[in-house]
């Protein structure tokens, strides 16, 4: 007897009672299918964060008010800090080619009679070289703009699409809107963004009504420094804020890298509780299983004692119902694989983040399910295969 | 020197015992069977036909005594053994539940050859020829559920002889079957038999053991009589 026999035979085994094989399978199918689609889409908002975050560079550090923790809720955004006398400090360090001074909150914004909600971002002219702006139409505020507190936005496509409908970039420059009531003038249209910046003289004192800064960026000279240039912000802020342990600093400084591992810590510690969560359900499944093999078992316990008249071995009857229950758990791995991308496609696209199925996830969901028809399958196969033949002849 | 049975009994007993109760189903019978017999084991219910198959059969081991298959001594063999008797020596036709439900009659044929090793491209042959010899072979793809009662018992037939055994067993195999019908099937076994093949059929039935050339009759696990005809 080969696998290829063993297997053909389960498999019409299986199709005589084809209702009952899908529904056994249906736990195995759920399990594995919202395993699959939980790694995918782990990895894709991963992705996603990543990506956005690596636009910034290597090069640019950025300095918050606050102590900033690994996890959710590290950094605070309503500590009073910092400040532009700290950002001219670190303007004066070595390996510091500029600095933005950044301020922040969320308003309302109207035009066209449309109104939506979006992050207002107060900054200088430097911020437009550190953050990388590409605007498709326009151009950013200048020096005397920030000095003078003008009115003028530069107004993330997302925002413009919302306010003006989509293609309206080319005539929406000159347009205004109303931030919080107050009238702004559009002078560019910033790509990817869903944000308006506008310059921080005008966001502190109209806007926000705040003397303190959100944040601070630097761009650095000489990326190999990022450590240097990081304890020499440090220590000059310990300094200037007279904190003498760095344990007690109310400001916090990080690259895009510390940034990135947070967010990978985060994403990783979630993706491996629901996926965990999902694989309590493969255990389900696989107790389904156990259980469905059991009662097959006994139905067919007249047709084992026939094969074991006829010369079936103990370990041929074993074979025979345990690749039964892996073709279950397999035809169900594989139907959960292909049901659990299909999800994770349509989820992704929904979310707007990158569709990314891992391979390895796919081995390893291949793997689990085999393993569970191995592990389930075997007590109710080593129980056929025990069958005195002379009782399973007679079992009525 | 001495022919050696093809099988033997030397003062078999069989004891279940199931909780407190003893039960002994075969008292130390003797008897051998030689090679090309046609013998009926004629009993009621309880006489102990039953136990006898299963012994003759290896699916059970007597108490006491001893059973002796070609000369060799089987009750020390082990379950894989025993299986390998079955699938090579023996062929067996039951009285119901002869075929696997939902196979087709070919397949049902060539099941013990599975088991027995035979090579996967010379098996579909053997069966086909197999099948000949019941007058079979044009159902061999029909599923056994489609199958009239007296064809099924053919089919059983072909698959107890298509490992080519030293003897068929058949356990009430007219039971379920009209009269007509049942002759027909002793008339195939009757055929099989003067061909050289050795059968031993068990039965309540004197119409149905008439067709052996020796009866051997049993009253409460103990022989009565043990009669060559003619």
């Amino acid at each position: 007897m080969d696998i290829q026999e063993l297997t053909i035979l389960s498999i019409n085994a299986l199709r005589r009672n084809l209702a009952r094989t899908l529904l056994t399978m249906l736990g195995i199918i759920i399990g594995i299918g919202s395993v699959i689609t939980i790694m995918s889409l782990g990895a894709g908002s991963t992705e996603s964060i990543v990506s956005s975050i690596s636009s910034y560079g290597a090069n640019v550090l950025t300095v918050s008010p606050g102590k900033f923790r690994r996890g959710p809720g590290g950094s605070g955004g309503t500590f009073d800090t910092l400040t532009a006398e700290d950002a001219e400090e670190i303007e004066e360090i070595p390996n510091v080619r500029m600095i933005s001074k950044i301020v922040n909150g969320n308003k309302i914004v109207t035009a066209n009679s449309e109104s939506t909600s979006a992050q207002i971002i107060g900054t200088d002219v430097n911020y437009e070289e550190i953050q990388n702006i590409t605007l498709t139409t326009g151009s950013f505020f200048d020096q005397s703009d920030v000095l003078g507190a003008s009115k003028d936005a530069v107004i993330g496509d997302e925002v413009i699409e919302e306010l003006f409908g989509e293609d309206s970039e080319e005539y929406v420059i000159g347009e205004t809107v109303r931030i919080d009531g107050r009238v702004f003038q559009i002078v560019g249209v910033a790509q990817e963004s869903s944000s308006i910046i506008i310059p921080i003289s005008t966001a502190q004192t109209a806007l926000l009504g705040q003397t303190y800064l959100n944040s601070i960026n630097v761009y650095l000279e000489n990326t190999n420094l990022v450590d240097q240039t990081t304890e020499d912000i440090e220590n000059i802020l310990l300094i200037s804020h007279d904190i003498e342990n760095s344990e007690d600093a109310d400001f916090s400084v990080q690259n895009s890298q510390s940034f990135l591992d947070t967010i990978s810590s985060v994403t990783g510690t979630l993706t491996a509780m629901l996926s965990g969560i999902a694989a309590i359900s493969l255990v389900v499944g696989g107790i389904g299983i156990m259980n469905i093999m059991l009662v097959t078992v006994t139905e067919r316990t007249k047709e084992i004692g026939l094969l074991k008249a006829i010369g079936a071995k103990d370990k041929d009857i074993l074979s025979q119902f345990l690749i039964e229950a892996l073709v279950l758990t397999i035809l169900g791995g594989i139907i959960g694989i292909l049901l659990g991308m299909g999800v994770a496609f349509i989820a992704s696209s929904f979310m707007s983040i990158p569709f990314i199925i891992k391979l390895s996830s796919i081995l390893v969901s291949f793997v689990v399910s085999a393993s569970i028809g191995i592990l389930f399958g075997y007590y109710p196969a080593q129980k056929a295969a025990k069958l005195n033949p002379i009782d399973a002849l007679r079992y009525e | 020197m001495k022919k050696i049975p093809l099988i033997s009994f030397e003062k078999v007993t069989k004891t279940y015992i199931t909780g407190p109760v003893k039960y002994q189903a075969l008292k130390g019978i003797s008897f051998s069977i030689d090679k090309g017999e046609f013998i009926g084991i004629m009993g009621h219910s309880g006489s102990g036909k039953s136990t006898i198959m299963n012994i003759m059969g290896a699916l059970d081991n007597p108490s006491t005594g001893r059973y002796k298959l070609k000369g060799k001594n089987i009750e020390k063999y082990d379950n894989d053994e025993l299986a390998d008797i079955r699938n090579g020596e023996i062929g067996f036709v039951f009285q119901s539940f002869n075929l696997l439900p939902r196979t087709t009659v070919l397949h049902n044929v060539m099941r013990p050859m599975m088991y027995g090793g035979i090579k996967k491209q010379d098996r579909e042959g053997i069966a086909l020829e197999t099948l000949k010899k019941v007058g079979l072979e044009d159902k061999k793809d029909n599923l056994s559920n489609h199958l009239s009662g007296g064809q099924i018992q053919r089919v059983a037939i072909a698959r107890a002889l298509v490992m080519n055994p030293s003897i068929i067993m058949a356990d009430e195999p007219t039971g379920n079957l009209d009269t007509k019908t049942a002759q027909e099937i002793m008339k195939v076994l009757q055929k099989l038999n003067k061909q050289g093949t050795t059968i031993v059929v068990i039965t309540h039935e004197l119409e149905i053991a008439d067709y052996a050339k020796r009866i051997i009759t049993l009253i409460d696990g103990q022989i009565i009589s043990d009669k060559k005809k003619r």
